[in-house]
């Protein structure tokens, strides 16, 4: 048998990269556990002529398209949004936008303010030494300043405003609404070993240049050299537990396929908010006929995604097209409840720049505006370099309804029971949608954008994988407590999405890291009794 | 195994009818069609994971037709395109994204787009800085942010 570690982390993604390199001053043996493999930029798409073809195959944001052996299948028939993910070193922090927004202070009490879902058991004071920490490691850029958002203090200068940005900023001037350059984790200079930005287009399918930050290039370099050991081509079946219900370790699959059992002292579940349920539920037991930490039944339960309203246009002037990173400003002008909208909390904007030539044909063929035959050369040469996009983040309000099971079928590659997706879009987000493409209807028209087409959800949209299995001081309303300890079993916690309480209106993945940070800095502060 | 042996003939000549309904050649533009025997070339060396939904669209568009489809009139061959773009599902739409996502990154159609032939990186692009004064309206109107209690 394996000697036992000390913490066994499992998944080497946005949050198990956080946690494992701020545990490793503990000295502590600690183990990480990832199903995926180390990247390789020098395959990313970007290096090839054939960039945006590999979106449709093996750089899919979809597991279930990309069906790489490092990932698994998911069932999501049954939800009008689609999972997107990426498993390696890095996980999804591999495939993002950067897009780098964080929760604002208001999030963390939605059922005090607006009376709906619940409050956090935390605040954002709470979480504030861990942004900014975590915005020094991953490496931000943008300008401090923006009066509409939390404050803060990126160690690079924005992004540049480029062709699109401007055209946006023009029209949000014209009708006098907020917009912002986007706090980012693209490096708009030399930073801590990673190399400046020098667009090389759209850069969601990982970054050849290493300018977009991602934790296989900013976290994992640093916790390796700290003592981590990261384990890599693992996947985990189940976590075991001993008489006294405590985690006694996890069964996996190593590189060769072969079964292991890893003991451990403490265990770290990092696997996203589908990942993480999944992983629970398959560790049901005789003790924990329901799955694991599941006491209150709610593993799995309030799935959010945030659900994005898409609509975009075609300007006249050229726009930035492939040429930038995709998303260079944002607005929060509809980010707070108001009652006169007819619905409760808001949505985040993140504006984007343009598509390359590839991406342009084929949606726009899909949507009806590019016509087969004799006028698809002019019509396509009036639309390719030329569009302008606004999406809007909307607020998903947890709903038990909305769930991750095991479905009875499906399996991964080690005849795993895959999750299975159940999502509808509520009333709520409904009504938030359709009033964010009004509004970036009149954005689009006001800069003269014709051919405007929507994207209301976003089908590919699932990104934010949150709330399967929420934080809070309630053992029979939530399955993790105020520090991130599951309420059932004392050595076990959670540090990913999951444990979202609301969603917020923005890209999660700040505030994923922060609470990762807090989580091990509450651990590191609880060393002597961590289990009482 | 490579596309050319997986696509029959009958399939393979159908790809290159419907390519050419899809994006002809123009001589305005100084492009050549999607049946440009290159581009067709390109088609068939990487349909890849593509090729069974490929030529289960080719199918479809052959039971439509009911016969070749370059041997149809062209206002019949028009109306056998649209039915299959209308009702094709997923197969029609993977059949089409392969066409085009060959077309456009044939040298001579992006040279005529003025785009550069190349990968993006290394050398990537230059985005101007902007003239950043435009957010001084932002700035003067300020705002609060809400806060928690």
């Amino acid at each position: 048998m394996k000697d036992p570690v000390d913490v066994l982390i499992i998944g080497a993604g946005a949050s198990g990269a956080a946690v494992a390199w701020s545990l490793a001053e503990t000295k502590m043996h600690i183990l990480c556990l990832e199903q995926g493999g180390w990247m390789n930029p020098a395959e990313y798409p970007s290096t090839g002529r054939d960039w945006e073809a590999k979106f449709y195959g093996e750089w899919s944001s979809s597991p279930n398209v990309r069906g790489r052996p490092e990932d698994y299948p998911i069932n999501d028939d049954n939800s009008p949004i689609k999972v997107v993910n990426y498993n390696a070193v890095g996980g999804s922090t591999v495939m993002y936008t950067a897009h780098w927004p964080r929760l604002h202070p208001s999030d963390f009490k939605v059922k005090t303010l607006d009376g709906v879902a619940d409050d956090w058991p935390i605040d954002y004071d709470a979480l504030t030494p861990f942004f900014e920490e975590n915005d020094r490691m991953m490496g931000t850029s943008g300008l401090s300043g923006d009066p509409l958002s939390p404050l803060t203090y990126p160690p690079m200068p924005q992004q540049p405003l480029g062709l699109s940005g401007a055209i946006i900023g023009k029209s949000m001037n014209k009708l006098g609404w907020h917009w912002w350059p986007s706090d980012t984790t693209v490096a708009t200079m030399d930073y801590e070993g990673r190399a400046r930005c020098i667009n090389l287009g759209h850069c969601t399918p990982a970054c050849a240049q290493g300018a977009k930050s991602s934790t296989d290039i900013t976290y994992w370099p640093h916790a390796i050299r700290a003592g981590v050991e990261l384990r890599t081509h693992c996947r985990v079946r189940e976590i075991t537990t001993d008489e006294n219900g405590m985690a006694s370790g996890v069964v996996y699959y190593d590189n060769d396929g072969v079964e292991q059992f890893q003991p451990a002292h403490v265990v770290i579940i990092a696997c996203n908010g589908v990942g993480t349920p999944r992983l629970l539920l398959n560790s049901a037991s005789s003790r924990f006929p329901n799955g694991l930490a599941n006491s209150s039944g709610l593993v799995g339960k309030n799935l959010m995604f945030h659900p994005y309203a898409q609509i975009y246009g075609y300007v006249k002037e050229p726009t930035d097209s492939n040429r930038a990173p995709p998303t260079c400003l944002w607005s929060k002008e509809w980010y707070d409840t108001d009652p006169s909208r007819g619905f409760v909390r808001g949505y985040g904007v993140q504006f984007v720049r343009g598509a390359g030539p590839v991406f342009e044909a084929v949606v726009s063929e899909q949507k009806g505006i590019l016509p087969w035959g004799e006028d698809h050369h002019r019509v396509f040469r009036k639309l390719n370099g030329h569009r302008l996009g606004f999406s809007a983040i909307c607020e998903d309000l947890p709903e038990e309804h909305n769930q991750v099971t095991l479905d009875p079928v499906l399996k991964d590659g080690h005849g795993i029971p895959a999750p299975k997706i159940d999502y509808t879009i509520s009333e709520n987000s409904r009504k938030m949608m359709e009033h964010a493409l009004a509004r970036g209807r009149e954005i689009l028209e006001t800069a003269g954008a014709t051919d405007i087409c929507i994207n209301s959800p976003i089908p590919w949209g699932g990104w934010h994988l949150l709330g399967t299995a929420r934080m809070g001081t309630d053992s029979e309303r939530s399955v993790v407590n105020e520090w991130g300890r599951t309420h059932d079993v004392k050595n076990l916690f959670i540090v990913d999405g999951s444990i979202f309480v609301t969603s917020g209106g923005v890209n999660p993945t700040s505030t994923i890291q922060a609470l990762a940070l807090y989580i091990a800095d509450q651990m590191k502060q609880r060393l002597a009794n961590l289990f009482d | 195994m490579s596309a050319d042996t997986q696509l029959t003939r009958a399939q393979r000549d159908e790809l290159r009818t419907v390519a050419a309904m899809i994006v002809p050649a123009s001589g305005e533009y100084n492009v050549p069609g999607a049946d440009d025997p290159a581009i067709q070339a390109d088609m068939l060396a990487t349909l890849g994971r593509d090729t069974k939904l490929v030529a289960a669209a080719l199918d479809h568009l052959a039971r439509l037709a009911g016969r070749p489809l370059g041997e149809l009139d062209a206002p019949r061959r028009d109306a056998v395109a649209q039915e299959f773009r209308k009702h094709g599902g997923a197969a029609a739409a993977t059949l089409v994204r392969v066409v085009l996502q060959c077309y456009y990154r044939d040298d001579r159609v992006l040279g005529s787009l003025g785009l550069e032939l190349r990968a993006p990186f290394p050398k990537g692009h230059v985005l101007e800085d902007g003239d950043w004064s435009l957010l001084d309206p932002v700035k003067a109107r300020g705002g609060t942010l809400r806060r928690a209690p």
